[in-house]
């Protein structure tokens, strides 16, 4: 029997490590292990015995990439708990802080981790020497949205002006009004962005996903909504749990998210974009049908495309809520602790992000439980690699590594929380 | 004394909660202890990219980042990163996806280094979740701290 082993260098660029391992038996695919993702057990743990005031911050550590959705996501839980209701411009404050995060992470991943993939780069720095120009553009937009993010979070990384009931301190309209100008540019950008991205030759390839995500009869889906999905699911988040369950795998350490009726399911901005094409702004919606995209998007090397356009909604969305803006009255409501569990989950600019905690009388934390995008679609990854791979096993080891790392960075992983990096072997037998 | 304040800014990478990942921010925060003026100190956890911001404009930058090349725990690094590219291997085991080493070589290729750029590198030994630094670690981070008070006294007496 043809035996041959292809041990491959470490997956760079998904923040972390992880291991995926790919084994091929007689032309046949037998296993794919993919190993990226450690859920936040040491977090969950930290949390229990403190104040609730304490959550937001804490949790932000958790990644360095997405720490707005932490922030949120513990805040609504928080909220759900103490039966708080925010004032409008808080709200829309929150949306807007959303809106700079998913502009940062989704610039990063598209220009830094995910286009040298495409145009056969074998990372950014060497993409930069051909196209200075392009990863200039894709710098300056991140920079866009993390001056969002530091305006309202007092801090581009880990902000801190974030709390239950609100924000500590809230910018002024003239700050907000220096933003505009910076966001008109990014909105351009990113438009920009959406025709570039969506000339790259994209492999054939496709699913009949269970896309998961919010959804809210107002608005693209960020801090509130129902969880939808394309197979029947519509529940509110004070239901996930009943519905959705952790698995462990046998072989590693790690926990496969599942529906506990269907199984694996597909989260983020393709997701969010399959279940509310309708909910994005004409000129986002303009874009994505100029690159060739549907109402739906199946092909997960196009979540590429996806990205650009959330961009273009962000900057969009970001603009409006700057020009209707009016100064709440406080910069946060009055929280009143009681005895209760409270469930948030809003959309990180990788998907949905659970968090829930059960508190006593004083505001302390008994327990919690946090559950990370990546964490929910590491069985799809999975699974997307085992009918990549079995499609395309003729393919030099070479190039059907590079596609098998392309097929991971699809759903820009962050495990910047879990294990540093990624290693990538094919076992042919 | 001199009277133009060189503009310094010493950036502490990583993560406090990743154990000995926090090297870079714990000397961040002693350096801050100990340096009232003349330089910016900075803690910084999260994506390379955000590094080429950070340094722009400046005209000496100290990067202090753990590191895990395989050399014994708390063993220090340090590289004049203007002289020689920085070898990646060094800077794998930190939690961005997108490092320091690419930071400094993507901004090499779009000329976007600072004037001078020294970088710090602790080897770690334990980037499990947790808040402490492994002893080692803490011996090599006070280390460190001490040589960026020197070198930022050097750069302020005007012989760098």
């Amino acid at each position: 029997m043809k035996s041959k082993t292809i041990k491959v260098d470490y997956l760079a660029r998904v923040e972390g490590e992880g291991s995926l391992f790919v084994k091929i038996k007689d032309g046949r695919v037998t296993d794919v292990a993919l190993k990226i993702f450690e859920p936040p057990r040491f977090f969950e743990a930290f949390l229990r015995g403190r104040k609730f005031i304490e959550a937001p911050d804490i949790t932000a550590r958790i990644c360095g990439i997405c720490p707005v959705a932490y922030q949120m996501s513990a805040c609504h839980a928080i909220e759900d708990a103490f039966g708080v209701q925010v004032d409008h411009p808080i709200r829309e404050l929150r949306r807007l802080i959303y809106c700079g995060e998913w502009i940062e992470s989704h610039a990063l991943h598209v220009y830094m981790l995910h286009a040298p993939d495409f145009l056969g780069y074998e990372d950014a720095i060497r993409m930069a020497k051909d196209h200075s120009g392009v990863v200039e553009r894709g710098l300056r937009l991140k920079k866009a949205g993390n001056e969002v993010m530091s305006l309202l979070g007092g801090r581009e990384i880990h902000p801190i002006n974030v709390r239950v009931g609100g924000f500590y301190k809230v910018p002024s309209k003239q700050e907000l009004a220096g933003l505009a100008e910076k966001l008109k540019w990014a909105r351009d950008a990113a438009l920009e962005t959406v025709r570039w991205v969506a000339t790259f030759p994209f492999p054939a390839f496709e699913r009949d996903y269970e896309f998961v995500a919010l959804r809210h009869p107002g608005e693209y889906p960020m801090n509130e909504g129902r969880l939808v999905s394309n197979k029947g699911l519509d529940i509110s988040v004070r239901e996930y749990d009943q519905h959705f369950a952790e698995e462990h795998v046998a072989r590693s350490n790690a926990l496969h998210s599942v529906l506990k009726e269907r199984g694996s399911y597909f989260v983020g901005p393709q997701a969010r974009y399959s279940l509310n094409f309708d909910k994005l702004s004409p000129l986002a919606q303009d874009a994505a049908r100029a690159a060739g995209l549907g109402t739906e998007c199946r092909n997960p090397f196009q979540s590429v495309i996806v990205r650009g356009v959330e961009m273009v909604y962000a900057c969009d969305e970001a603009l409006r809520i700057i020009g209707g803006f009016q100064m709440p009255e406080r910069p946060a409501v009055e929280v009143e602790p009681r005895v209760a569990t409270g469930y948030g989950c809003t959309e990180a600019p990788r998907g949905i992000l659970y968090h829930r905690y059960r508190l006593d009388d004083h505001g302390v934390i008994l327990d919690a439980k946090i559950v990370p995008p990546t964490s929910q679609n590491q069985k799809t990854i999975e699974d997307d690699l085992r009918q990549f791979v079995t499609a395309n096993i003729e393919m030099p080891a070479e190039k059907l590594q590079w596609q098998c790392e392309q097929a991971v960075r699809n759903y820009d992983p962050c495990i910047s929380c879990a294990t540093h990096f990624l290693k990538l072997h094919i076992e042919r037998q | 004394m001199s009277t133009a304040q060189p503009d310094i800014r010493i950036i502490g990478i990583g993560n406090a909660y990743r154990s000995d990942d926090g090297a870079g921010i714990a000397v961040a925060k002693r350096v801050r202890e100990r340096i009232t003026d003349g330089a910016a100190i900075i803690e910084q956890s999260g994506d390379g990219a955000a590094l080429l911001e950070l340094w722009k404009g400046a005209g000496t930058v100290i990067l202090v980042d753990a590191v895990h090349s395989g050399e014994a725990p708390g063993t220090v690094h340090r590289l004049d990163a203007c002289a020689a590219e920085i070898p990646s291997r060094l800077f794998h085991y930190s939690t961005h996806g997108f490092g320091v080493a690419e930071a400094v070589e993507l901004a090499r290729a779009l000329n976007q280094m600072p004037a001078r750029l020294i970088v710090y590198g602790i080897e770690g030994k334990n980037f499990g979740a947790g808040v402490a630094l492994s002893a080692e670690v803490e011996e090599a981070s006070a280390a460190v701290t001490l040589r960026i008070l020197n070198e930022v006294r050097s750069l302020k007496e005007g012989n760098p």
